[in-house]
């Protein structure tokens, strides 16, 4: 597994068909929008449902090039990104994530469509974000049947005044039916909850009764993602100051959380994430490891290593590129025949470096010692990182609080040579 | 004599500090106060000293015949004059329509200049006039000596008052006279010079020249009846005018045959030919080539050039008594050509000098300190380039122990100080830190001996310090009648005592204040602006010193004291000061790791205390494939943003915070 982190040597992509590769489908359709979200997500587009998902097929089942990208294809620059750039799935997909928007509107036919079109690996890990209030378990069986693994559910919270406050649809009950409903199709152990803290109105008690009522559903959630909620710009929040967060408050909430969630069994592996050992999201890792992925559908970004990691100034360790963003557009351009890219960057090694020590600081895994170089004494850095085994340093719970200034610090310091 | 003086134009908005001409130049440059209306600063370049050297692109005249013979003119058919007027009241357009008439410029050329003009207006948001132009008249030979419109640079007036027998004061039809536009006449009336009222924009529908002309003569002393009445637009009663100045304004007396005698009323640098003066005979004859005696200096220099601007440059073999034109001599530094100088020639000297007039003196006084250490040399370079053309800088290394190296400089104004900071980062591209404007203090120890105070940490300590004093200013503040009320307050708040209080005419009145004037550098101008919606007018002159209860107040950042934001002020000021101090740079500097403690100290003891609170959080909550970019950019934004903080006791302090923090408003 590569791990590059720290301002040392990038750390050469072990060769050959068992390297992970991810699969991301976005799903840009929601009943109705919370007010505090920005994702590329529409509630009046659900009849494009069909022509997208053939768009997305067609994404997927394109002749792929280019993969692993070679160093002589990188010249460098943003959009629009040079012909010859990763297109297609190159090798079968050991994790395949359908987010969105509200990939459970889809039915199961739909993401029958999707899965079949995606080479797979054996034992690969299939997820679908679902809101509990769309899902029956019926329809779970179904998703079972045409090789879903793993479900995560946008619970959100687990107090009624609290879902109120969010704008969300659904009630406390539906979380618990929808949990019913994924064990009874075979999900029990392979489901995960998201969360959220910090709404207007939320108590600090509020939030430990999500939290008592999470760890107490029936089978239990192996794995929990919560997430401080956090003023995205030009989101009808944004505009509301009377309901932004306080970022102390949202402090003792991620601390209350941490020490629940570690009584219950689920340790952190990332800022925002718990799990059971061995029940992490395979998927949402390569994210943090620099790992390759295929984005398909509007907006998903998309990640390839270089083929030679070399260390020659001006010349990229990775691309990355992103699809236009609305669903009609994306679907325009797949008919026509164009390109959905809409815009890509070639990473330059000082960037990725940037980017494989913000990544890997937020992980359990942490960074090399050798990233602390100049810093071991800094005394605004007490209490905020431990060393780990085999020489890296990992935040504490106060630290990943921090991590941004953390990465600051780090980033700051002269690297080794 | 010195003097500053404050126009408020009924502009909206104008920045905080407007454009101005910053120093001795003889092309001199009237801030258009009332069309900046951008926010910020439009700071004048200055292509001399600063990279941009467009405006020396005209080199002088080179002609064949450059010397070429002319009689000297006679001094019974000269006039020489300045025109004094508020900003706006239209003294660009009226030198324009007088070079046009006058034929110095014929109507092509005349339209090109004014485009010209209005590129590099547009450019620095200023007017542009040659000082001083030659032009004829029906016979007579008229030098118009050109006055800045503004601000701290009001001690020009009385340069260039030095040089001339009269003045056209030019009133604007639709809004009456103005404080500055008051105070030049009063000195120029005070140096006897023939004063010509003009009541300018007769075209405009608001105009209103018999209230004003009323006005004028109640204030002045001048016959309403005589007050002229032109359109400088149109054109309309610019003829007249020029009649009126050949009529009015006296002749100059001198003697050809006599020991030269020369007054140097400007000087300014110039890249290819060095210091370039503007003189104006008294007695004798100015000829080229011939070895020169600057009598306060001592020096000698050879000229090399001398001619007059008609307006453009022509070089001339000599300049009789009564002329004004410019003289280069080789000269490398303004300091040694400075205004109010004599020349005479080496060879027979006079015995004594012109009653010359002092430099104007700084008044406010501030730490420069560059954002990052290592461009303390730059900055050193930069103030001294600056000083090459504007002489009434002063600049003296010092260290401050929250901000490194630095200097410690004076300027004429806020004004001044504000357009000086904002040039020497724009020219030359440097991040400064400007600490609290302070005045000149003087405090007088137990043991009987008096020291200058410029600045907070050379305060002496209470139990060594008998007394101390403060520079005090008559400030004439013009305006209409219903902010009187609102403008007394502001004065009696600032520790000013009335002197006067006048009606000009039902509708306007004159305010006369005696106030300190460190009460007045800070933001008096923005006050005033705000009391009155830029109606009022202001005008100062210094007054003396006067003792008072003055202290020093501190304040500490994690315990450190900031000398950037100590301050000397009363004692009745002292706590508020520190409360506001305190609670603005809580809200100023970012939480960092730990508590920061801020606090406000006079000695040894803490007046106001408050807190910046450790910050806890700093985490994007989610990272996924979308958010990997605008996270590294996030990142890589606040790499910068850490690079423009200032380490002060561990703590990090933004640069805004500084700029912020001593912008105390009321």
């Amino acid at each position: 597994m590569p791990r590059a982190a720290g301002p040392g040597p990038i750390a050469a992509p072990a060769a050959g068909e068992d390297r992970p590769f991810g699969v991301y489908v976005h799903v840009p359709f929601c009943v109705s929008r919370c007010d505090y979200c920005a994702f590329a997500t529409w509630t009046d587009r659900f009849h494009l449902a069909e022509r997208y998902v053939a768009a997305c097929v067609a994404e997927i089942r394109r002749a792929p090039t280019g993969w692993p990208p070679s160093a002589g294809a990188l010249s460098g620059g943003v959009a629009p990104p040079p012909a010859g750039w990763p297109a297609g799935v190159p090798r079968p997909a050991s994790s395949v994530f359908f987010g969105g928007g509200t990939p459970s509107l889809l039915p199961a036919r739909l993401l029958g469509q999707l899965l079949s079109a995606v080479p797979i690996s054996r034992g690969a890990e299939v997820t679908v974000e679902c809101n509990p209030d769309t899902v029956d378990t019926a329809t779970l069986r179904s998703y079972a049947d045409v090789g879903v693994t793993r479900l995560s559910f946008g619970v959100q919270s687990m107090v009624p005044h609290v879902l109120r406050a969010l704008g969300r649809r659904h009630d406390v009950e539906a979380a618990r039916a929808a949990v019913r409903a994924a064990s009874a199709a075979g999900f029990a152990g392979r489901y995960s909850v998201d969360l959220i803290y910090g709404a207007a109105g939320e108590s600090l008690e509020d939030w430990r009764a999500t939290i008592s009522a999470v760890l107490a559903l029936d089978p239990p959630p192996a794995h929990v993602s919560a997430y401080a909620l956090t003023v995205e710009r030009g989101t009808p929040l944004a505009a509301d100051r009377s309901r932004h967060p306080d970022p102390d408050d949202q402090a003792d909430k991620y601390l209350l959380a941490d020490e629940l969630f570690a009584g219950a069994g689920l340790r952190w592996y990332e800022i925002s994430n718990w799990a059971a050992p061995g029940a992490e999201c395979r998927h949402n890792q390569l994210y943090w490891r620099q790992g390759e992925y295929l984005g398909v559908g509007c907006a998903a970004h998309s990640h390839a290593r270089v083929r030679h990691p070399v260390a020659v100034a001006g010349v990229g360790g990775s691309r990355r590129w992103w699809n236009v963003r609305t669903p009609e557009r994306y679907v325009d351009q797949v008919e026509s025949g164009r390109s959905v890219v809409a815009a890509g960057e070639v990473l330059t090694p000082a960037e990725q470096r940037l980017e494989a020590l913000q990544l890997s600081l937020r992980t359990r895994a942490g960074v090399p010692g050798t990233a602390l170089a100049g810093w071991r004494e800094d005394p605004a850095l007490d209490g905020l990182l431990a060393t780990a085994p085999g020489d890296r340093a990992v935040l504490t719970a106060r630290g990943r609080l921090l991590a941004s200034e953390v990465a600051l610090r780090l980033h700051a310091s002269p690297a080794p040579r | 004599m010195r003097r500053g003086a404050v126009t408020l134009p009924p502009a909206p908005q104008v920045a905080g500090i407007v454009a101005a001409a910053s120093k001795p130049a003889v092309v001199l440059i009237a801030a258009k106060i009332g069309a900046a209306t951008a926010p910020g600063l439009r700071a004048p370049h200055c292509s001399r000293t600063g990279r941009d050297r467009r405006d020396r692109s005209r080199p002088f005249t080179r002609r064949k015949n450059r010397h070429h013979g002319r009689d000297i003119v006679d001094l019974h058919r000269i006039r020489n004059l300045s025109v004094v007027a508020h900003v706006d009241h239209g003294k660009s357009t009226l030198s324009d329509r007088i070079l046009e008439l006058t034929g110095a410029v014929d109507a092509r050329e005349m339209r090109e200049q004014f485009l010209d003009s209005m590129d590099i207006e547009r450019e620095r948001g200023i007017t542009i006039k040659a000082q001083n132009v030659r032009v004829h008249w029906r016979g007579y030979t008229i030098h118009l000596i050109d006055t800045p419109g503004h601000v701290d640079f009001g001690y020009e007036v009385s340069r260039s008052l030095a040089a001339c027998e009269g003045v056209v004061l030019l009133v604007d039809a639709a809004q009456g006279i103005e404080a500055q536009t008051l105070a030049n006449a009063y000195q120029a009336l005070e140096h006897d010079k023939e004063i010509v009222a003009v009541l300018n924009k007769i075209d405009l529908p608001a105009a209103d020249p018999d209230r004003y002309a009323g006005e004028i003569e109640r204030v002045l002393g001048v016959p309403a009846d005589q007050v002229l009445r032109i359109s400088a637009k149109t054109g309309e009663g610019v003829a007249e005018l020029l009649d009126v100045i050949c009529e009015r304004i006296p002749p100059p007396s001198g003697e050809a045959d006599a020991p030269l005698q020369g007054l140097i009323f400007d000087s300014y640098y110039d890249q290819y030919r060095g210091v370039v003066s503007a003189v104006r005979i008294v007695n004798g004859t100015l000829v080229s080539g011939t070895r020169l005696r600057f009598m306060q200096t001592g020096r000698t220099h050879e000229v090399e050039e001398i001619g007059i601007r008609a307006p453009a440059n022509v070089a001339v073999a000599e300049l009789g008594p009564g002329e004004v034109g410019y003289l280069i001599a080789g000269i490398k530094d303004v300091g040694e050509a400075r205004s109010g100088e004599t020349v005479t020639t080496a060879a027979h000297p006079a015995s004594e000098p012109l009653e010359g007039y002092q430099d104007p003196k700084p008044m406010v006084f501030c730490g420069l300190y560059p954002l990052e250490g290592d461009d303390f040399a730059d900055l050193r370079d930069a103030l001294e380039k600056m000083r090459l053309n504007d002489a009434s800088i002063t600049y003296e290394p010092e260290t401050s122990g929250a901000l490194g190296f630095g200097f410690r400089c004076g300027f004429l104004g806020l004004l001044h100080m504000e357009i000086v900071r904002e040039r020497l980062e724009r020219e030359f591209d440097l991040s400064l830190i400007a600490t609290a404007p302070s005045v000149e203090y003087r405090a007088r120890l137990t043991d009987g001996s008096t020291v200058e105070v410029h600045n907070p940490s050379e305060m002496p300590e209470p139990q060594a310090l008998e007394w101390i004093e403060e520079p005090f200013l008559t400030a004439t503040i013009l305006t209409p009648a219903e902010y009187t009320g609102t403008l007394m307050d502001l004065c009696q708040n600032r520790r000013g005592d009335m002197v006067r209080m006048e009606y000009l005419s039902p509708e306007r009145l004159e305010l006369v204040y005696r106030i300190p004037l460190s009460e007045v550098v800070i933001d008096f101008f923005d006050a005033l602006k705000s009391r009155t919606k830029g109606y009022a007018s202001l005008d100062y002159e210094p007054a003396g010193w006067a003792r008072a209860d003055l202290v020093k107040i501190d304040i500490l950042l994690n315990s450190v004291p900031v000398d950037a934001f100590s301050a000397i002020v009363h004692r009745s000021a002292a706590h508020d000061y520190g409360r506001r101090m305190t609670e603005r740079l809580r809200e100023l500097i970012p939480r960092q790791l730990f508590d920061v403690p801020i606090q406000a100290a006079i000695g040894g003891r803490i007046v106001a205390r408050e807190t910046v609170k450790a910050k806890r959080k700093d985490v994007l909550a989610k990272c996924y494939g979308g958010d990997i970019t605008r996270k590294r950019k996030l990142l890589e934004k606040q790499k910068e943003g850490k690079k423009r903080m200032k380490n002060i006791g561990r703590v990090e302090v933004p640069q805004e915070a500084f700029i912020q923090a001593l912008r105390l408003e009321e």
